[in-house]
């Protein structure tokens, strides 16, 4: 339980996310709020979900989908007075939420991210059709169907570009040593999280 | 004084000789100006032009010089004569550079300069040299009223420009408020930790000094004189009287903290967990870097509130409405107190704004960097509930009616509140609106004097007529001239320094009292000369007044500016000549005219205007008389015409030292001469004033707003007459109003009261 305007909270995210550190640094000028192109379509621009923090608000921070929002446009950040590298403390709070099981659940930059992850995991490279028809069918086979169609001509000029192979339907490309690439994934996971305590 | 012998001369380089007819305008100084002297010259400021001069007061007994060239306001170094009077007609940025070079304008402006001619003759026949004052006497001691940091580097500073100091402190000890602190906030790089006050090493600096001379536990009990020979009577404790001779006077005496015990709905007096900046200071320093006891019980301190703004910035009127500007680096300090010793000691400062002042900023990132929460809220109420406190309070960022629920302390960032004495001006504007036949304010004024109801204690006790201690502006502070002069009071000779002049913090304390000394030191050196001080820098003239005529009406005392007019016991005024700043304002308000300058006078002006020559109606060429105030407006002016700014070539411009030395007698005569309009231009007035002289200008409008009856009974329009704010950098808009006003006397028509 972390109580209000104390400092359980702020040190958690000090420890747990990225660049958790700054928060404190915050002034509170609501310029990053001001510059976020995407401002207007959270719930909590990044000004306030510092003084969320620092107010012990944990389960609405982490339970909030604001954070995903971010493009990573780095407006904020080039403007943030107190040169607080927002952009990475928003993706810093949105991984750890999600490791923690609190983001919100049909988010879909949290299932682009996660449908990139695995995809990108699997081989080492992505795969681009795979990634695109997992996107388009996430919702359901009609659902998947009407996308595709709607995004036919911007697929076909991809395949007439080369940016495309249709081919990766079967298989696709990878890195050489698969193996040893998963097993680099795997060590730096058990780093991270022996470093985050997390079990 | 040998006969008067008038020498005119006529520059005509600058383009003086090309632009203008200069043998006519020769002609004019001889003629008309029945100058006995007349030369042109093709640089009149150049080496051998100045010789010329020089050569002609050794050699021809010139008494009287006019120089027909450029602004008074240039080359005031060549023309700088001391041994003559001298008046200047400004033909260069006041007729040629703002006025078109087309050969339609020619005529007009050979007019303006010949006009310029006669004024500049005309005035420098009613001017005389000043002599000064032979019986001026200075004291080279300062005097320094409050020993708190202020007032101790203001003793150490004066002493090391090799003056002697008196210092007089009230209490028992010397530090003021600094000497309650367990450490101060950062005076210098990297501004990042509170730092040791500087107390102790002033107070071994000032024991060692023999320049200083310390009264503690004493009173100035009596001020009275003027600057080089203030007289002090000084009472100690032990009811003893000591007598000292100064020559300028340094109010020190800081502030109070604004009273807690006015703020019950933020816990204060209900209990003793919720404390005033003052409070935490004294618990830090029982404490002496080891860990804060909760005061109800001794108890450990987990949590510590910081209420900013406590009883300030208030808009309900029953507060300080002011920010003091110094609390919010105070809380920063204090709460490094608690990390300082234990990181895990969660403090939250509540703020609405955070004001740093100076390298604050960095004070404030290194309290971030330490752990402490601020956080933008305004507080509602602080309930105590056994030892511990619940702050109510309106997170204003995430809009949220919220609470800090445990604690341990609470501390009220409460504010300054200025040790200034007797408020004189409630009286001085009562005065200044009966004199002027309003008794309105008096009545209220004398209501509130009942008896039994608490009088402030004064601080000075001047024994000036104007009353014991030195004007306020707002709030109680100090006035002083804040753009221009900041440490200046209205009473020449005494300056405040610290917040007893406006909140501040030690840094800026420590830079006023600095600041402070030095004007201290002019004031004093400048009293031995009998000169004035800024802005009429080393003016030797000062008010001659010729009592034959004095009605005892008192307008001069009481509306001069800076208290420098006593009266006798026959109730004439008495001219103090080292507290005058030769403003004139005495010289404007005199309704018998009985007052004036060597240099400046109801004649001097009077003859300047009344040498113009007015067209007759049928002319289509009216005549604008211009009184601009010397030190705003007619830089201005001359700023405009330099940018080459054009202006309306019927207005003819003379300098004054203030909108407050116009007599109204200058405007009738304008009038009755057939002048279409008069345009007066001083400085901004009011609560945020610019007029050099603080009252001047306000004066001049107050008295002003009254001449709409002396208009209609010379049967002329209201807006022959109107009175305009300018500022020294109004360079474009200068030009406009005079254009402005030029199509409006051409809308209301010539004057009828030409050629009479
Ligand atoms: S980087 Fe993210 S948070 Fe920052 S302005 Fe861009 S979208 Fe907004
Ligand atoms: S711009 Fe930087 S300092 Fe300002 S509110 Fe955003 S994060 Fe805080
Ligand atoms: S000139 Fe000004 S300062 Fe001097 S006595 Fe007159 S009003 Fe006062
Ligand atoms: S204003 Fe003139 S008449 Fe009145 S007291 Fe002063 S000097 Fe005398």
């Amino acid at each position: 339980m972390s109580e209000k305007y104390h400092n359980n909270f702020l040190k958690e995210v000090e420890e747990m996310v990225e660049e958790g550190e700054w928060v404190k640094m915050c002034m509170q000028c609501g310029v990053c709020a001001g510059s976020c192109p995407l401002g207007p379509h959270w719930a909590h621009p990044p000004q306030e979900i510092f003084m969320m923090i620092r107010a012990g608000k944990r389960e609405e921070v982490l339970r909030s989908d604001s954070m995903w929002m971010c493009t990573s446009c780095y407006n904020c950040v080039v403007r943030c007075p107190r040169k607080l590298p927002i952009t990475h403390i928003m993706h810093g709070l949105a991984n750890y939420a999600h490791r923690l099981g609190l983001s919100p659940k049909n988010q879909p930059t949290q299932q682009f991210a996660t449908l990139f992850w695995n995809n990108l995991a699997q081989t080492g490279r992505v795969n681009e059709l795979k990634l695109s028809l997992g996107i388009y069918f996430k919702d359901g086979f009609a659902q998947g169907v009407k996308n595709a169609m709607a995004m036919q001509s911007v697929g076909l000029g991809m395949v007439k570009a080369k940016r495309l192979n249709p081919m990766e339907l079967f298989g696709g490309h990878g890195v050489k040593d698969k193996a040893g690439f998963h097993a680099m994934l795997k060590k730096a996971r058990e780093i991270e999280d022996r470093r985050k305590n997390f079990a | 004084m040998a006969d008067m012998k008038v020498a005119a001369y006529i520059c005509q380089g600058c383009g003086l000789g090309d632009r203008l007819d200069t043998a006519a305008l020769a002609g004019v100084a001889k003629k008309e100006g029945k100058a006995a002297l007349v030369r042109e010259h093709e640089f009149l400021c150049n080496a051998e032009g100045v010789k010329m001069i020089r050569d002609d007061i050794a050699n021809e007994a010139v008494t009287h010089v006019m120089i027909g060239a450029c602004s008074r306001r240039a080359k005031t170094e060549a023309f700088g004569f001391t041994d003559v009077a001298v008046s200047r007609a400004n033909l260069r940025e006041g007729v040629i550079w703002c006025q078109p070079e087309t050969d339609e304008a020619r005529e007009t402006t050979q007019e303006m300069a010949e006009d310029y001619i006669r004024m500049g003759c005309a005035e420098v026949k009613k001017m005389t040299l000043p002599e000064g004052n032979p019986a001026a006497v200075t004291e080279r001691t300062v005097l320094v009223v409050g020993g708190g940091v202020s007032g101790m580097t203001a003793a150490l500073e004066a002493s090391k420009a090799g003056y002697k100091v008196v210092l007089v402190e009230k209490s028992g000890a010397l530090g003021g408020w600094a000497a309650k602190l367990y450490k101060r906030s950062p005076g210098k790089s990297p501004y990042a930790e509170p730092q040791d006050t500087p107390v102790a090493d002033m107070d071994a600096a000032i024991a060692a000094d023999a320049n200083i001379k310390v009264y503690l536990n004493a009173i100035t009990s009596k001020t009275s004189g003027s600057p080089g020979k203030f007289e002090i009577e000084i009472s100690t404790e032990s009811g003893s009287t000591a007598t000292e001779k100064v020559g300028a006077i340094i109010q020190a005496t800081g502030f109070s903290l604004y009273d807690a015990n006015n703020l019950p709905e933020l816990g204060f007096g209900k209990s003793a967990n919720v404390v005033d900046q003052a409070g935490l200071e004294a618990l830090a320093k029982a404490a002496n870097g080891g860990a804060i006891k909760r005061p109800s019980d001794g108890g450990e301190v987990k949590t510590v509130v910081f209420v900013q703004c406590a009883g300030q910035r208030d808009d309900t009127g029953k507060h300080l409405p002011y920010c003091s500007g110094s609390c919010c680096s105070t809380s920063v300090k204090q709460a490094m107190y608690f990390k300082d010793s234990n990181p895990d000691i969660d403090t939250v400062v509540i703020y609405t704004d955070l004001r740093m002042p100076g390298n604050g900023e960095d004070f404030y990132r290194s309290g971030q960097n330490k752990g402490v929460i601020f956080t933008k809220g305004k507080v509602s109420s602080v309930e105590a509930s056994g030892n511990q406190c619940k702050v109510n309070f309106h997170d204003l960022i995430l809009n949220d009616q919220t609470a800090i629920d445990n604690a341990d302390l609470v501390v009220l960032a409460t504010g300054q509140v200025p040790n200034s004495g007797v408020d004189i001006d409630t009286k001085l504007k009562a005065d200044i609106a009966a004199a002027a036949g309003d008794n309105s304010l008096l009545k209220a004024y004398n209501a509130s004097q009942v008896e039994g109801a608490v009088q402030p204690i004064s601080v000075l006790n001047l024994t000036y007529r104007q009353g014991p201690d030195v004007p306020q502006l707002k709030y109680g502070f100090t006035d002083s001239h804040f753009i221009c002069f900041p440490y200046e009071t209205r009473r020449t000779g005494i300056y405040s320094a610290g917040p007893v002049r406006r909140p501040m913090d030690m840094v800026q304390a420590m830079e006023d009292a600095t600041g402070a000394a030095m004007k201290a030191i002019q004031a004093v050196e400048n009293a031995g000369l009998g000169r004035a001080a800024h802005p009429r820098s080393g003016d030797l003239s000062f008010p001659k007044v010729r009592l034959e005529g004095c009605t005892q009406c008192k307008r001069c005392t009481v509306e001069c500016p800076f208290g420098a007019i006593d009266e006798d016991e026959k109730r004439f005024p008495v001219f103090n000549e080292s507290r005058c700043r030769r403003c004139g304002t005495c010289m404007g308000a005199c309704p018998v005219r009985v007052i004036s300058f060597e240099n400046y006078s109801i004649d001097t002006v009077g003859s300047q205007l009344k040498a113009v020559d007015v067209p007759d109606e049928f002319s289509e060429k009216p005549r604008i008389l211009i009184l601009a105030c010397e030190n705003d407006a007619y830089p201005a002016l001359d700023m405009a015409a330099m940018n080459r700014n054009v202006y309306s070539a019927f207005v003819r411009i003379i300098p004054v030292r203030c909108l407050g030395s116009v007599n109204t007698i200058w405007i009738n005569d304008a009038l009755s001469s057939g002048y279409d309009g008069v345009m007066m231009m001083g400085c901004k007035h009011g609560d945020d004033y610019q007029c050099h002289f603080v009252k001047g200008s306000e004066l001049a409008s107050y008295r002003m707003s009254k001449i709409g009856d002396t208009l209609k009974q010379m049967g002329l329009e209201e807006e022959r007459v109107a009175t305009f704010e300018v500022a020294i950098t109004d360079i474009e808009r200068v030009p406009q109003l005079i254009n402005d006003y030029a199509a409006k006397i051409q809308e209301i028509g010539m004057s009828p009261l030409k050629g009479f």
